[in-house]
């Protein structure tokens, strides 16, 4: 009898709004531990490769000679020696990769913010770009081999996994730059144009360098990412346990290749190699990504 | 000198006779296109929350430094994927392995595999490192996605009395919902490329495919770079190119599939 009543001032004096239901809030709090849980996972894999690969390869980079002297005349069982063959080749190789990939990448960024607009060109070239970036490393290989070394007729060299590395850097050089172009401000460019300055001189004197520090650190980031690529070098260069200074020619070794090797090699030395690379590797890799920041501040444009 | 079977539908790659080359794509497109959506079905969940998290939950000071940590992953050479995978992540994971083949072997995904399970050189290995290497791209993508949620629309929604979860599920994955399922297709594209990583965790079986993922085998990427290093004339190393042009044909429709999705979505807002 009593029970009407009560619901009936409660009514009267709750307020006009419910308060969030019990299930709801499980619900949300529900969804904030599962996916802070997910980020804490993605975590997990990036902790243990990095802590697998220091463990097991510092060390080995500490040894005399990792860093001056090759693998000749070793055998697979004896300890010593050093990657200096490999981090030489995958050295000449992304450098030569870069001087043709950077030209070409930037000049292609330029015509699609500068000039190609909405033209029919500029949506195709957009969309070229697009599937490079989307080609597998394998399949950039086996191209540069049927058309360089099937077709042409050239030897297997260092040359050639530049050239397959070039169709992978390049997509991601005209994106990055595109980017940096696009938020260049339009007022800079038409304060320019207002003091009669051709458009070819706008570009150079005043759009590039405003997107400098930008461009130079997306070049380093896209560098980074060819270095570590192995199936190029596996398909178009044949591994060299000694120094190759010659790019256009002859056996040369890089890092991953000198890892795929050693993999077959069964004894502590050839373990102690592989880790030992792994660890340049992410070493060289790590300091190119301190690079790019450093050249983005230095290229920044001065606000004062 | 030519293909002496057919070669959409033969399951072997026998290249070594070059007067008798008997080989066919199909096993290579299966093992392929299992591990890479297997890969795809763990990375994309974790993608979303992770997109989620650093756009919606994480204070806005740490929510630079952590998207970093994540694209850090897409940094790590892939060589160096495949060797933790193999060495240290297949040994962790064989009880949970073991686990799976014995009270689900009933389903074919995890019926006995070709190989032994202690090896951990199979599908399954290499699917999970494969979610791992996809899983920056995903959510790269799709957090950019999401960060252009209009704010007067999440606004809009807190002011109605809806939870974070429900401002989630009505405004921001409504929204970004295009661009993370081409982000998903991106990482499809990728997984599908991969090489080096799945060359040195999956190992080489004489027998055909039979779907589990403690088999064993060969993706189209993994059996080119096996064979690369003896292309030594010109008949076997073409058998091979015939092949990346299966892959690259199917990676070409995934990427742009995924553009297309992503053109869709820039049209309408």
């Amino acid at each position: 009898m009593s029970a009407p009543a009560t619901a009936d001032s409660s009514a009267a004096t709750a307020p006009a709004f419910a308060g969030i239901s019990a299930s709801r809030k499980i619900r949300n709090s529900l969804a904030t531990v599962l996916v802070t849980a997910a980020f804490l996972l993605a975590l997990v894999p990036l902790v243990w490769v990095l802590y697998t690969v220091f463990a097991r390869g510092f060390t080995v980079i500490l040894s005399p000679g990792w860093w001056s002297e090759s693998l000749s005349g070793l055998l697979g069982r004896q300890q010593g020696g050093g990657a200096y063959h490999a981090i030489y080749g995958t050295l000449i190789t992304s450098l030569i990769c870069a001087v043709l990939s950077v030209p070409i990448g930037m000049m292609v960024a330029v015509y699609l913010v500068e000039y190609g607009g909405r033209t029919r060109l500029a949506r195709t070239t957009t969309f070229m770009v697009d599937i490079l970036t989307g080609v597998p490393s394998i399949v950039a290989a086996l191209f540069v081999y049927a058309l360089w070394i099937a077709i042409l007729g050239f030897p297997r060299s260092a040359l050639a996994v530049s050239f397959a590395l070039v169709l992978l850097m390049v997509p991601v050089v005209v994106r990055s730059t595109e980017e940096m172009l696009k938020i260049v401000p339009d007022e800079l460019r038409e304060a320019s144009y207002a003091l009669g300055v051709p458009k070819w001189k706008t570009i150079m004197r005043v759009v590039i360098p405003t997107a400098l520090s930008g461009i130079l650190s997306g070049i380093m980031l896209a560098l980074a990412r060819v270095m570590g690529e192995t199936a190029p070098v596996l398909v178009l260069v044949a591994y060299a346990p000694f120094i190759n200074y010659n790019v256009f020619g002859g056996n040369m070794a890089t890092l991953p290749l000198l890892m795929t090797v050693e993999r077959n090699n069964p004894t502590d030395a050839g373990a102690d190699r592989i880790w030992g690379s792994a660890v340049t590797l992410i070493l060289i890799i790590a300091l190119l990504g301190v690079l790019a920041t450093v050249l983005s501040r230095m290229f920044a444009v001065k606000t004062r | 000198m030519h293909d002496q079977e057919n070669f959409l539908t033969f399951r072997q790659f026998l290249t070594g006779d070059v007067d008798n080359l008997r080989f066919g794509v199909l096993d290579l497109l299966l093992v392929t296109v299992e591990v890479s959506v297997v890969a795809l079905v763990l990375a994309m969940p974790i993608g979303l929350a992770i997109a989620l998290f650093l756009t919606q939950y994480a204070p806005q000071r740490l929510a630079r430094p952590f998207a970093y940590a994540v694209d850090l992953l897409a940094a790590v050479p892939s060589i160096i994927f495949g060797l933790w995978g193999i060495f240290v992540l297949a040994p962790a994971i064989e009880p949970f392995a073991s686990w799976l083949n014995t009270n689900l072997g009933f389903i074919f995904l995890f019926s006995d595999g070709d190989i032994p399970i202690s090896r951990g050189a199979n599908l399954f290995t290499a699917s999970i490192v494969l979610a791992v290497m996809i899983l920056p791209i995903i959510t790269a993508i799709t957090r950019d996605v999401l960060a252009q949620t209009p704010r007067t629309q999440i606004e809009g929604a807190l002011a109605l009395g809806a939870t974070r979860w429900e401002v989630i599920t009505t405004v921001v994955f409504p929204f970004g919902r295009a661009g993370y399922i081409s982000a998903s297709m991106l990482g499809l594209g990728r997984a599908l490329g991969e090489t080096i990583a799945l060359t040195i965790i999956l190992a080489a079986t004489p027998q055909v495919f039979g779907g589990s993922l403690f088999d064993g085998g060969a993706t189209f990427a993994s059996s080119i770079a096996l064979a690369a290093q003896e292309f030594n004339n010109p008949v076997q190393a073409g058998a091979y190119i015939a092949a990346g042009l299966v892959l690259f044909v199917l990676t070409f429709a995934v990427n742009s599939l995924a553009r297309l999705l992503v053109a869709k979505k820039e049209y309408y807002s």
